[in-house]
């Protein structure tokens, strides 16, 4: 404990530096479940306006932990964060509700798409603009979304509950983009999608990230999509973040080949081997 | 060979005999009937947006009674006092959130269930000393005449509550489909956490249901008591609302409607022609026993929510 306090001034040291630059600053946090279950041990990462960032790692590295300690939907799970603070445009955020949260431009998609299954896709939608009250232009922001996603369009009046899964993950995204976010926090998009759709969800994450300016910060477990189409990645492991670098040096970086991609030097390896070196080297 | 007779041909012979008086009692049971919908109403609201299986309900009807004729009896106009009334609901729904939700966030749903139970016997004892105990009659106007239909006598106050309560569950039920905070309202009932991933405040969310309840409530509670007089046997009436949500679906307000009807008219007309089979009074349990069968047959009710699963 006491190693670690100098580690965590000069982190915040260097946030007063940056402050000017970056969205989304996340300073050295811990977070815990129940009071004793210890997921995020210190992570530290930035996210610059009008960017697209990944968080990668595996199962259980505490991505869907991190981002819901941004969005402040951990105390709902009875989690909270213990240490560090996070910081969405200058100023701290470790307090705020997530009703305040998304009053200040930051929205969260859930792993596994949380749609409003009873609801149209249209309510569903609508739903997303709780926040603004009873703004005029909702309407206008509405047909946005739908040109983004010509799907919900068509089955505006279908109960969310029975869409398929990528129409779901849109609907949710979607939502989203109602509250009119100036970050999301995409938990997982690709899960449980075939990878055409994943390729044409990511495609749209591309669009609004240029067209509208969203930033995003997205955590995957499908590091070959993530960084193809994200600026810069950080992996996870363990509660800590164990790697981070441009998205282009990270796909080219020999151990996130062999561990995420399971490419290797000598080409593609079979998954048993690639688990049997892992056992072996690990990072930190 | 006696005993099945008089459970399976006599009763419909008498049917067949006199249409009328069947007619009479079938229609005089709905009318009871509307009165337990109107409380199960105010079970589901609660039930639907908090998962807070509300034991309070059935003393909220009497507490919003008996503060209505406590201040009509103070000499406030009928107006007035159903305005007070409702405000009064609406502060107990924002103290209900401050003082027992707020901290109860995130509990077993036993323990929210235990802290209705709670509430209840405090709302009681608060109404008692508030108001006294003594039975209190209230008059609103409601007519009191009865009308004839061939042979069959309709009670007109009767008629009076049915047209009430469709128009109520009407006006929730357009609240709940066309205003941005009637959809937060099923938002909410859906999925807990993507409704407050999109920034819906849960603590206002169960004010306003908790309100909205209280109001519920309170109409219920006129109805009754211009019926039975203002009395804290009310409360007991109001777990009759336990077998219609049972019937009709804890998640479903159709299902609060349409179960009620069934358990009001279903236990009067048992009463009339199987309660001597039974030696009498079998209205008291008629309604448990229909739950019953159904917890066995169908434990998601007539109109509970399907539960949507994709394969």
């Amino acid at each position: 404990m006491n190693a670690q306090a100098p580690a965590s001034d000069k982190a915040t040291d260097q946030v007063t530096e940056k402050a000017s630059s970056a969205l989304l600053q996340v300073n050295n946090i811990e977070a815990i479940y129940d009071h004793v279950i210890l997921v995020l041990k210190g992570v530290s990462f930035e996210v610059p306006e009008g960017g697209i960032v990944a968080l990668l790692g595996a199962n259980g590295a505490g991505k869907s932990t991190t981002l819901k300690s941004i969005s402040n939907l951990l105390r709902a799970e009875r989690g909270e964060i213990t240490k560090g603070s996070i910081q969405l445009a200058g100023q701290r955020t470790n307090d705020l509700t997530a009703n305040e949260m998304v009053k200040r431009g930051c929205v969260q998609v859930m792993e596994g798409r949380h749609c409003f299954e009873h609801l149209t896709v249209e309510e569903n939608l609508l739903t997303g603009a709780y926040t603004r009250g009873g703004a005029s232009d909702v309407k206008s922001d509405l047909e946005k979304v739908y040109d983004y996603f010509p799907r919900l369009r068509e089955r505006r009046s279908s109960q969310a509950g029975y869409t398929s899964g990528g129409e779901q993950q849109m609907c949710a995204i979607g939502r989203a983009l109602m509250a009119r976010p100036k970050l999301i926090l995409l938990d997982e998009p690709s899960m449980g999608l075939a990878p055409q759709l994943v390729e044409q969800i990511f495609e749209i994450v591309k669009q609004l990230n240029e067209n509208e300016g969203v930033t995003f910060l997205l955590a995957e477990q499908n590091t070959n999509v993530a960084l193809r189409y994200s600026d810069y990645g950080y992996i996870l492991e363990n509660g800590r973040v164990v790697l981070d670098g441009a998205a282009a040096d990270l796909a080219n970086n020999e151990d996130v080949k062999e561990f995420y991609l399971g490419l290797s030097t000598q080409g593609r390896k079979s998954f048993r081997e690639v688990k049997h070196y892992k056992r072996r080297k690990r990072w930190l | 060979m006696e005993f099945l007779q008089s459970i399976f041909v006599t009763p419909f012979v008498e049917i067949v005999d006199s249409p009328y008086f069947f007619f009479e009692v079938f229609f005089g049971g709905l009318m009871a009937g509307v009165m337990y919908s109107l409380v199960a109403l105010g079970f589901v609201l609660i039930f639907k947006a908090s998962g807070v299986f509300n034991f309070s309900q059935g003393v909220m009807v009497l507490f919003a009674a008996l503060n209505f004729v406590g201040l009509l009896e103070h000499g406030v106009p009928i107006w007035l006092a159903f305005l007070i009334t409702m405000a009064i609901m609406t502060a107990l729904a924002f103290a209900v959130e401050r003082l027992v939700l707020r901290h109860l966030v995130n509990q077993e749903p036993i323990i929210l269930f235990m802290a209705t139970i709670g509430l209840a016997f405090f709302l009681e004892g608060f109404g008692e000393t508030l108001w006294g105990s003594e039975i209190k009659p209230l008059e609103v106007g409601i007519p009191n005449d009865v009308w004839f239909m061939g042979d069959a006598m309709i009670q007109q106050a009767d008629v009076f509550a049915a047209v009430v309560a469709g128009a109520m569950v009407t006006v929730l039920a357009l609240f709940f489909h066309y205003t941005r905070v009637g959809r937060a309202l099923r938002a909410v009932a859906d999925d807990h956490q993507a409704a407050l991933s999109i920034g819906i405040p849960l603590n206002h969310i169960w004010i306003i249901v908790w309100a909205v309840a209280g109001v519920v409530a309170l109409v219920a509670g006129i109805l009754w008591g211009s019926k039975l007089g203002v009395q804290f046997s009310l409360s007991v009436i109001a777990l009759k609302a336990l077998p219609v949500l049972i019937l009709g679906g804890f998640t479903s307000i159709p299902g609060a409607i349409i179960g009620g009807l069934i358990i009001g008219a279903g236990e009067k007309v048992a009463e009339v022609y199987w309660g001597s089979v039974f030696g009498g009074a079998i209205e008291e349990w008629f309604a448990y026993i229909v739950a019953l069968v159904f917890l066995f047959f169908r434990p998601q009710g007539l109109f509970g929510d399907k539960i949507i699963e994709r394969v």
